[in-house]
């Protein structure tokens, strides 16, 4: 029963993966901007919630209303001061600038907040902790399965929201070829910068969420860089639906490496997601050399 | 063009024979150093020497072959680590700092293929992810004692004085060795072909380069390098703690020495790498400011000065100390199209365009001229 | 008044110039052809004048209305619209949505999805399937629909005969004919004089970035174009 109590656990974890890696898929998809300071950005907005909470003892879900719109003005603002001309001196200008970026936040909310952890969880009361218990002495947390939720609602949403309206489809064309945007009279520079706003203020949200579940320092944002790398690379790059499998595989797969080993559940992420690569790799060679069936058609 | 307008190719200049002599003679300075200097200041000189070393293999790596890894810490911790390892089975502990990072250049063999097909940003992160597993699995060493770390004790056999000129001729060696390779390599033949690849990858692929033989080169080089700049650094701290080794700090140090010095200019790394020296030994006690500032210069050198500091000296005088490239020098004087001359000197010397990608609509459109 | 003029226009590709010095205007209700032989700067001139291509020197007039500052999006708000070379829809996308996405930003007026599906029949049972999927032909009148979503009071035309098959021709250009029938402004490039002519009220010949000939359709002759078009005139100017 504990295992699958575990798997579910690492689901639930999987639709939080999903909910940090939706800004860095979807910013990928549409500039092609790998966003170095993703991690930091979500760390950033936890931080301003912290002290919103903090400060005035507005319950966290509260002050989400103040704080993403917030983050959704600095990611317009980042893109039309940075990222923008990053991305027109080269491809690989906008990584160096995201990451002095990063080294900026992480080190600002260093200076602010200091060094100590700090969390969430006291803010939302009981709600931290609670859980349901279903069938088969099975337990999942109530914040879980909000994550959880909120992730499938958010990747759904995004998708419906560019397949549907009349923005989305023209963030589509712009992230397709934003010189023939230009001349259906979308404004490329303005799409960007939503778009941009949308990431941002989706890793804010993630970023407030893994401060209701854990513990966050400044210096967090890195490694949640790196988990949301992870789910959207496992999920296959640029798929808003991939990303949620990506996290799930993520998720179960630091679950299970801590049931192994104390480190494990940071090194089981890592491999799987060394796996996938070197899966991925493999399945391409193979494909060269005239696919599976071939391989196979041969040795019959 | 003008009727008979003649050229000849050359390699180098009056100016960067000069150069490559003051270099020389700077090198046989610098060897007596621990006779002439201060152990301060011999000690200062060997940080250079790393710092130099870390610039020089993160310049290879981005301003040359395209590939900006935020994960260079993996060899910078796994050289050190080896190092401790082959030091505790017995081996002498300077061998060990060489043999070390020869192993964790060695295991860049088998990463290469994994990471090399991965894009631009992917890269970056991929490498990112490779320094954090390779930190995890280190820090499981009972020998390392996790977090804690582990001191290299073996060269407490030696006195403070001759470990300091020992480290000190090591790290001088090392960066002129390491320089003078990237250097060699560069004006070469794989220099040419890993900038056609930074230019314009399938281009390179069609007229028949080998994209991937390049990369791996220089991928395998500096993860060599930066290994040896974190066995350097062992012999200098004589402690490891995973933390510091792996650390991004380092990452980040290597971006803003390239980026202020100028990115895939040789010299600019050697420049970047003084002033970050400088700029460390002023600022450094300022801890978490002083962080922010180079985040900060760095973002502001990658959107205003993409050359850098070297970079944009040597677009505005021509100034090339030491050539990788090939220059024109026109024997005729009737030549009636000066543009032409700037034109191929531009085609030579606009590297930082790395990829291109345009956004905004028209002001380089893709478009051929109908 | 005319409602596109062009003084002196200058457009460059880095050092290369590909429209030198060019002049002309276009009347509401006309339809000029652009000639010329590769790289005399067509091109390069429609996208300009559709400001997907910031020019060099000179000015563009739409309605009276210097736009030469106007950048490509707000372009087509005013009325100028370029069905651009190679097609470039939105190939990840539904026909629908490519039509859908133009309809979007331009102006509201006689052209919505409806008339025209109308005006391109072949489009309607497409309409769901994406853009990369449809035939050459399919593609070109995706992008004339599409250009025409945004209600333009001047539509560019960049080659759009290229690379399709004779039949597909056959279809865009009867398509063509019955929306300059219905009083349209169009401006377009083509490489195919016999066809050029055959739609045209007008006719300009670029050479080298200049516009070497500039006629009314009636009163030129296919001789005359060819001749330009290759440059023989300025050819046999030199030899005599």
């Amino acid at each position: 029963m504990i295992w699958i109590t575990q798997l579910l656990n690492g689901v639930l974890l999987g639709g939080y993966y999903a909910l940090l890696a939706c800004g860095l898929s979807f910013m990928f998809g549409v500039m092609r901007i790998i966003n170095l300071a993703h991690g930091d950005l979500a760390i950033l907005c936890a931080c301003m919630v912290f002290l919103i909470a903090d400060q005035t003892g507005i319950s966290p879900f509260v002050a989400l209303i103040v704080a993403l719109p917030l983050m959704a003005a600095i990611g317009f603002g980042l893109q039309r001061l940075m990222l923008e001309r990053s991305l027109r001196a080269g491809m690989l200008v906008p990584l160096l600038t995201t990451f002095g970026l990063a080294i900026v936040i992480e080190n600002g909310l260093f200076e602010y907040f200091g060094a100590d952890s700090r969390s969430l969880a006291p803010y939302i009361g009981d709600f931290a902790f609670d859980s349901w218990a279903i069938p088969g002495n099975i337990y999942i947390g109530s914040l879980a399965l909000l994550i959880f939720a909120v992730a499938v609602v958010l990747l759904g949403g995004l998708k419906l929201f560019l397949t549907h309206t009349s923005l989305g489809r023209a963030i589509r064309a712009t992230a397709e070829d934003p010189d023939t945007a230009e001349l259906v009279g979308i404004n490329a520079r303005h799409v960007y910068a939503v778009a941009a706003a949308i990431a941002v203020a989706s890793a804010g949200l993630a970023g407030v969420f893994l401060a209701m579940r854990e513990t966050f320092s400044p210096y967090s944002g890195p490694t949640q860089l790196i988990f949301a790398f992870e789910a959207v690379v496992i999920g296959g790059i640029g798929s808003l639906s991939g990303t949620l499998v990506g996290g799930i595989v993520l998720g179960i797969a630091q679950t299970f490496g801590a049931q192994i080993h104390p480190q494990g559940f940071l090194i089981a992420g890592h491999i799987v997601f060394l796996v996938v690569l070197a899966g991925r790799l493999a399945a391409g060679a193979l494909q060269a050399r005239g696919g599976l069936h071939r391989l196979f058609a041969r040795r019959l | 063009m003008s009727k008979d307008a003649s050229f000849i190719v050359e390699r180098s200049t009056r100016l960067s024979a000069a150069a490559g002599f003051a270099a020389a003679v700077l090198v046989v300075v610098l060897a007596c150093g621990p006779l002439l200097f201060s152990a301060n200041i011999v000690d200062s000189l060997t940080t250079l020497f790393i710092y130099l070393i870390l610039a020089v293999m993160w310049n290879a790596l981005a301003g040359y072959a395209g590939l900006v890894s935020v994960g260079q810490q993996a060899f910078f911790g796994l050289g050190a680590y080896f190092a401790i390892q082959l030091s505790y089975y017995g081996v002498g502990v300077y061998p060990a700092l060489l043999i070390g990072a020869l192993l964790a250049g060695i295991l860049s063999l088998p990463i290469s293929p994994l990471m090399l097909r991965l894009g631009g940003g992917e890269f970056a992160i991929g490498m990112w992810v490779v320094a954090e597993l390779a930190h995890l699995l280190v820090a499981l060493d009972p020998l390392i004692n996790g977090e804690t770390g582990v001191s290299l004790i073996a060269l407490n056999a030696f006195s403070p004085d001759h470990r300091r000129a020992y480290n000190y001729w090591m790290a001088l060696a090392s960066a002129v060795l390491l320089l003078t390779v990237v250097f060699m390599l560069l004006r070469g033949r794989l220099g040419a072909s890993v900038q056609a690849i930074r230019d314009d990858e399938d281009a390179a692929k069609s007229v028949g380069v080998r994209v991937l033989a390049g990369k791996r080169i220089i991928f395998f080089l500096a993860a060599f390098g930066c290994a040896l700049a974190g066995t350097l650094w062992l012999a200098t701290s004589i402690t490891f703690q995973p933390n510091t080794y792996f650390g991004i700090q380092w990452t980040a140090y290597m971006i803003f020495m390239v980026l202020v010095g100028g990115l895939g200019t040789f010299e600019g790394a050697i420049v970047g790498g003084v002033i970050f020296f400088l700029i460390e030994y002023m600022f450094g006690a300022t801890g978490v400011w002083y962080l922010i500032g180079l985040g900060a210069t760095a973002i502001v050198f990658a959107l205003f000065l993409p050359r850098g500091l070297w970079g944009t000296l040597e677009d505005r005088w021509g100034i090339r100390l030491l050539p990788l490239g090939y220059s024109l020098r026109m024997l005729s004087a009737d030549f009636d199209q000066p543009d032409a001359v700037a034109a191929a000197q531009e085609r030579r010397q606009t590297p930082a365009s790395l990829d291109k990608h345009d956004i905004a609509a028209g002001d380089s459109s893709p478009a051929p001229p109908c | 008044m005319s409602l596109l003029a062009v003084e002196q226009l200058d457009a460059r590709h880095g050092l290369l110039q590909a429209v030198r010095g060019v002049t002309f205007t276009v009347a509401a209700g006309e339809t000029l052809a652009l000639l010329g032989a590769n790289g005399a700067g067509k091109t390069t001139l429609l996208r300009t004048i559709a400001g997907a291509h910031r020019p060099f020197g000179g000015r563009i007039l739409f309605d009276g209305v210097d736009v030469t500052a106007v950048p490509a999006y707000a372009r087509l708000r005013i009325g100028i619209a370029l069905v651009p070379e190679g097609r470039r829809l939105f190939t990840g996308m539904t026909v629908k949505e490519n039509l859908l996405v133009a309809g979007a930003y331009g102006n509201s007026g006689p052209w919505t999805l409806d008339t025209v599906l109308d005006a391109f029949p072949l489009l309607r049972p497409r309409l769901n399937n994406r853009a990369g999927t449809l035939s050459g032909g399919e593609q070109q009148a995706a992008a004339i629909g599409r250009a025409l979503m945004t209600n333009p009071k001047l539509l560019l035309l960049d080659e759009v005969s290229l690379g399709l098959a004779p039949i597909a021709v056959e279809a865009v250009y009867r398509s063509l004919e019955a929306l300059i029938k219905a009083g349209a402004t169009v401006l377009l490039v083509e490489q195919d004089i016999g066809r050029a002519l055959g739609v045209a009220t007008h006719v300009a010949c670029m050479l080298e970035g200049r516009i070497i000939l500039a006629r009314s359709a009636k009163d030129v002759t296919r001789e005359q174009v060819t001749e330009a078009y290759f440059g023989l005139q300025r050819a046999r100017r030199a030899t005599s």
